[in-house]
């Protein structure tokens, strides 16, 4: 077993692991974080996208060992202190951008970092941006909608 | 879908990687970004005995702009390598390869090295470097070694790196003046691996006429195929090059495999279109260069 520290979410958390534990069963069972999702768990659908030191990555290859003393934010960690959403989860809500929701942790995470390196992408822009996710309701449309709404509201609220 | 167990090793310098590397010999594998073996593991398909982590050996991380070409460390993020302007002025074809490489988010994680390591002849990487007839430069314990790209792709996931070898960079060299490149491929979906895919490195003499065109070819082969068709495009200049003649070239010259995808004459087919395309594109920016 390896002790390892991570902050996620802004907290400072301790959990003792195997070499083999993937960062996102780590999230999910060590760290009872279970807002990141597990779907294919060989990289293809993004559902479990959180962003490492601000960055996404998929937390299903990557171990947990190799991120000791890394920055992580899961879906847990993008809406404010009091439970304000953040404005890409807002407009996920407002533009009907998730249906089952399974797929969403992952979207938000990913659209939370491309908006925050290109706060106006264009159509094509957004489309190579969360291509490396799947939602299995097909709701493509509504979602590239709420990031387009996502980038108006920041761009308000600046 | 969990990988299976492995003993851990988390060296802080590239000589501990190195040390734990050859005491591993043949059931080590190196942990660089993942993005390739952590899939692999996860589906039981490998199994090493060791894994060597070199996370944390930023060392290894660098990407260095030399007079005659890129050399990028074992650590080197496929979107560091892609948004380096530096990168991009000395070598285009890097990002134009880069920018087809899987999505955003395993670029940020997956290492350049690591593709070239993996030797995936459906990967863009390492047509590239054979394309520019780069090199990896290998390292154990007291040796480092330099092998041709030609002679490293040895098979479909096979590489001439031994038992007990880091891969520790890979160099680019840098394109020869007056030449353009390009990068085309088709896949179902955008960032999933191509089912067919060419790069195109076009050079020209002070007149424009053509003095060079090679090509590398992606899922054509068991290893990326250079195929050099400058005697079939002729020495002319582009608007009369018989590209034409060099996509046929190309096409009688692989040996693409059928799966569930794509037939072999459906791939023969694409090679010669892909080919033609982008001999052109790499000779329009060669005239423009």
């Amino acid at each position: 077993m390896h002790e390892i520290t991570l902050t996620v979410n802004g907290v400072v958390r301790q959990a003792a692991v195997p070499a083999r534990r993937l960062l996102s069963d780590c999230l999910r069972h060590d760290l009872g974080l279970t807002g990141t999702h597990v779907g294919c768990e060989h990289g293809v659908c993004g559902c479990c996208t959180v962003l490492l030191d601000g960055e996404p990555v998929r937390s299903c290859l990557t171990f947990a060992v190799t991120v000791d003393g890394r920055d992580i934010t899961t879906v847990e960690g993008l809406a404010g202190q009091d439970g304000t959403l953040s404005p890409v989860q807002r407009a996920f809500a407002e533009c009907h951008g998730l249906q089952c929701g399974f797929c969403t942790p992952g979207f938000l995470c990913t659209v939370t970092a491309l908006l925050r390196d290109n706060p106006a992408p264009s159509d094509e822009e957004v489309l190579e941006g969360i291509s490396g996710n799947l939602c299995r309701c097909t709701g493509y449309q509504n979602i590239v909608k709420s990031v387009h709404r996502a980038a108006e509201i920041m761009a308000e609220e600046s | 879908m969990k990988p299976p167990p492995f003993e851990y090793h988390a060296p802080r310098s590239l000589g501990e990687a190195l040390d734990a590397l050859a005491g591993a010999g043949e059931h080590g594998k190196v942990l660089a970004g993942g993005q390739s073996l952590i899939p692999l593991l996860n589906m039981r398909l490998a199994a090493p005995a060791h894994l060597v982590d070199i996370n944390r050996l930023a060392e290894l991380a660098a990407v260095d702009v030399e007079p005659g070409g890129v050399r990028v460390g074992a650590l080197a993020r496929h979107a560091q390598v892609e948004r380096s302007e530096e990168v991009a002025a000395a070598q285009p074809l890097l990002r134009q390869a880069l920018r087809l490489v899987a999505h955003p988010v395993i670029r940020n994680r997956g290492t350049v090295v690591g593709s070239l390591a993996h030797a995936d002849p459906a990967a863009e990487l390492p047509a590239v470097l054979t394309l520019l007839r780069g090199s990896v430069r290998l390292a154990r314990p007291g040796a480092v070694r330099d092998v041709a790209a030609e002679d490293f792709f040895t098979g479909p996931l096979e590489s001439a790196m031994e038992a007990g070898e880091l891969a520790v960079s890979a160099f680019f060299p840098a394109p020869p003046p007056r030449s353009g490149t390009a990068f085309r491929e088709v896949a179902r979906r955008h960032g999933d691996y191509a089912l067919a895919g060419i790069a195109a490195l076009v050079a020209l003499d002070d007149d424009l006429r053509i003095t060079s065109a090679t090509v590398a070819c992606v899922s054509l082969g068991p290893v990326p195929v250079l195929v050099d068709v400058t005697d079939a495009v002729g020495h002319r200049p582009p608007d009369s090059a018989d590209w034409a003649s060099a996509a046929r070239a190309v096409a009688d010259r692989i040996e693409p495999e059928a799966d569930i995808h794509a037939t072999v004459a459906y791939r023969r087919h694409l090679a010669g279109v892909l080919t033609e395309q982008a001999l052109r594109d790499a000779a329009r920016e060669a005239v423009d260069a």
